[in-house]
């Protein structure tokens, strides 16, 4: 064993797994700097399922690649703020220092398991590979610990499919097989980016159940990145609202959507589908589309599609500011009495 | 994987098969082996008609080729009408001389091209990616006859005189010095320098190319981005995530070109005077040389097909989704 620590219940419960002070993450393209992640601040406890939504192109899968510093190269950087893991900077953080870090204290899974998995290599060796990476261990003992993860992430007849190769396996088995890999050496923190968009509905339930499994049973905090605010409501424990880059709403899940005070906000919930509800007519929708990040609306950034829009959203940038206990949301009206969703905006 | 080589081998026999129908109807119906005997006048009818008979040209076509077949492989390769020799050491020279020339000139141009394509792919956008590109366009662009020409002209005549030298810098012609006696491998060499350059900037632009492709489809994989997630260390993510995937493609088009490489370079052996397949087939053609040219194109259809299969197994091998149809 290495120097590598695990979770003090002591030491470590007080504060949180991580924290990001004023991210900001840049892409450079053709047509110029992209400011992808514009001052995003948020911190997770230990133990706690933090959702990140918002529509595609909001920055919040640049957050969760800026944690561990995979923003592709050499397009992408960060530009300015603070990723606190434990207290130690990540940003600044050697690419030595980083590499212990990923795979063992923070881990992550992405969206589509099919191509995040080598093609070429058995799943039960890519397991493997992680403590071999981190940890002085016989390859034998690797492999085994490789089958038993399988099998805690249910993964029927685990040991002899560790030895198959990820085309063979279904899709949502493969979302196991990767989370396999993320809890391999009982990380901190599991970043999970988009985990059930490129599954079934029916799958997406089972994987969610086996993130909050593993949490349970190591004690893990978990980044939920996603855009599906019906995956947010029976997983996350609270919830950042992002658009154009920037965090518009912070809130405890259930706030969320009872208090939503963020216009966006409320677009996003009137825009989801519902079962539990008579159909009526078309699916509501935001009007418009999220702007351009390379010239960003001058003040509020939701301004040009917002559905309560005044003459000084055009003018002033709106702060976050405190509306509840946990919640903030960039909106100057949100802490007026009153203020949130018609009835005919959200289906209540 | 055992199954899927047999059955890629079986399908290899039929195809063979209507490979060896269709050499022998084409040459049949360019080249008569009686032609180049019965256009000299002081053969007598009588002698042409027992060289026909003799030749088993006066049966019908299928029953030709069914005796050329069974001759064919049993090793009866028959003689050159020009030499008067038997058709297979000729064949079996021309081969050999082939593949040194090839196989050397591959082994150079995989360890450059697959160098540089990897080097363009990590630095993509870099001077180097840059200049790299542009060398394989032009490379690519370079007819061989005359890069050919040029090399002869410049290490055969201009640098020679230059250094006021009595014999070339480098040969420009043959696979050893005259009159040289055993293997000496110093002369070999250096026969070889000129010939494999000429082949070499071809292939290594084509394969950098690949490379540099196929590599920068794996850098920009999810599973890459994996690897790093996982903390891998940068040795392992390249050698083991990366250039084993990126290099696939490449080892197939490498295979399929082997067994292309038995057809003869014949452009570059005819300017450099090298005794190898091409040659052979030049002089064939233009003789007239029917069971020459009859036996040579089967024996490079034949490499042809099996290469091919090689290329299907490596990519098995290499790619296990390929395995299982």
């Amino acid at each position: 064993m290495t120097d590598v620590t695990y979770f003090d219940p002591e030491r470590d419960s007080a504060r949180p797994v991580i924290a990001v002070e004023d991210l900001v993450a840049e892409f450079r393209t053709e047509a110029g700097i992209v400011r992808a992640v514009d001052g995003v601040s948020f911190d997770i406890a230990q133990k706690e399922v933090f959702a990140v939504v918002g529509e595609s192109g909001c920055g919040k899968s640049t957050v969760a690649l800026s944690v561990l510093g995979l923003l592709p190269q050499p397009a992408g950087r960060i530009a300015g703020g603070k990723v606190l893991f434990r207290g130690e900077d990540l940003v600044s953080a050697s690419p030595a220092r980083l590499r212990q870090v990923r795979g063992d204290r923070i881990a992550m899974i992405f969206q589509d398991p099919l191509s995040a998995l080598n093609p070429t290599i058995r799943v039960g060796e890519q397991i493997a590979e992680v403590f071999r990476a981190h940890r002085e261990i016989e390859p034998k003992v690797a492999w085994e610990q490789a089958v038993e993860l399988l099998s805690i992430v249910g993964i029927p007849r685990a040991l002899a499919r560790a030895k198959d190769y990820p085309h063979q396996f279904s899709g949502g088995m493969r979302q196991r097989v990767m989370i396999a890999m993320a809890i391999a050496l009982r990380p901190a923190l599991l970043i999970a980016d988009e985990p059930t968009t490129a599954l079934d509905v029916t799958i997406q339930a089972q994987i969610l159940e086996v993130l909050l499994d593993v949490r349970e049973r190591f004690d893990m905090a978990i980044l939920l990145i996603t855009h599906d605010l019906g995956v947010v409501a029976g997983t996350a424990d609270r919830v950042m609202v992002m658009y154009a880059g920037k965090k518009v709403e912070e809130a405890p899940a259930l706030d969320l959507y009872r208090t939503p005070k963020h216009p966006y906000t409320w677009g996003l919930l009137g825009s989801t589908t519902r079962v539990d509800r008579p159909r009526t007519g078309s699916l509501p929708q935001i009007p418009g589309s999220p702007p351009s990040l390379l010239v960003p609306p001058p003040a509020c950034r939701f301004a040009p599609r917002c559905p309560r829009v005044q003459p000084i959203c055009r003018t002033d940038y709106p702060e976050l500011r405190k509306v509840d206990v946990g919640q903030v949301a960039a909106c100057h009206f949100a802490q007026d009495p009153g203020w949130g969703p018609a009835p005919e905006e959200v289906p209540a | 994987m055992g199954q899927y080589i047999a059955r890629r081998a079986l399908v290899s026999i039929p195809v063979l098969l209507i490979a060896s129908i269709s050499v022998f109807a084409i040459v049949k119906a360019t080249a008569s082996p009686v032609a180049a005997i019965r256009s000299n006048p002081r053969v007598s009818q009588a002698a042409i008609e027992k060289y026909t008979h003799d030749l088993g040209l006066d049966k019908p076509p299928p029953e030709q080729y069914l005796t050329w077949l069974g001759n064919f492989i049993r090793g009866k390769w028959g003689t050159s009408i020009v030499t008067g020799r038997p058709v297979g050491p000729d064949i079996r020279d021309g081969l050999f001389n082939t593949m040194i020339l090839g196989i050397t000139s591959f082994l150079v141009s995989i360890v450059l091209g697959v160098g540089v394509g990897i080097f363009s792919a990590v630095r993509q956008y870099s001077f180097f990616d840059y200049l790299s590109t542009g060398s394989a366009f032009l490379g690519l662009s370079i007819p061989v006859f005359w890069f050919a020409l040029i090399l002869q002209i410049v290490f055969g005549l201009y640098l020679t005189n230059w250094f006021h030298l009595a014999t070339p810098v480098l040969p420009t012609a043959g696979m050893f010095s005259p009159g040289a006696t055993g293997i000496d491998l110093i002369d070999r060499i250096r026969h070889l320098i000129l010939p494999v350059t000429v082949l070499s900037v071809q292939i290594v632009a084509l394969y950098s190319r690949y490379t540099r492709a196929g590599m920068l489809d794996v850098l920009h994989s999810d599973y890459l981005r994996t690897a790093r997630a996982k903390g891998l260390n940068e040795r392992t993510v390249m050698m083991r995530h990366a250039m084993r995937n990126a290099l696939t493609p490449l080892v197939s088009v490498a295979a399929i070109d082997v067994g292309a490489l038995a057809g003869g370079l014949i452009v570059t052996e005819t300017i450099f005077s090298w005794p190898g397949m091409g040659v052979l087939f030049i002089s064939a053609m233009e003789n007239g040389d029917y069971s020459v040219v009859l036996t040579w194109m089967m024996i490079v259809v034949a490499f042809v097909i099996v290469f091919n299969l090689i290329a299907d197994i490596l990519y098995a091998v290499l790619d296990p989704r390929i395995r299982y149809d």
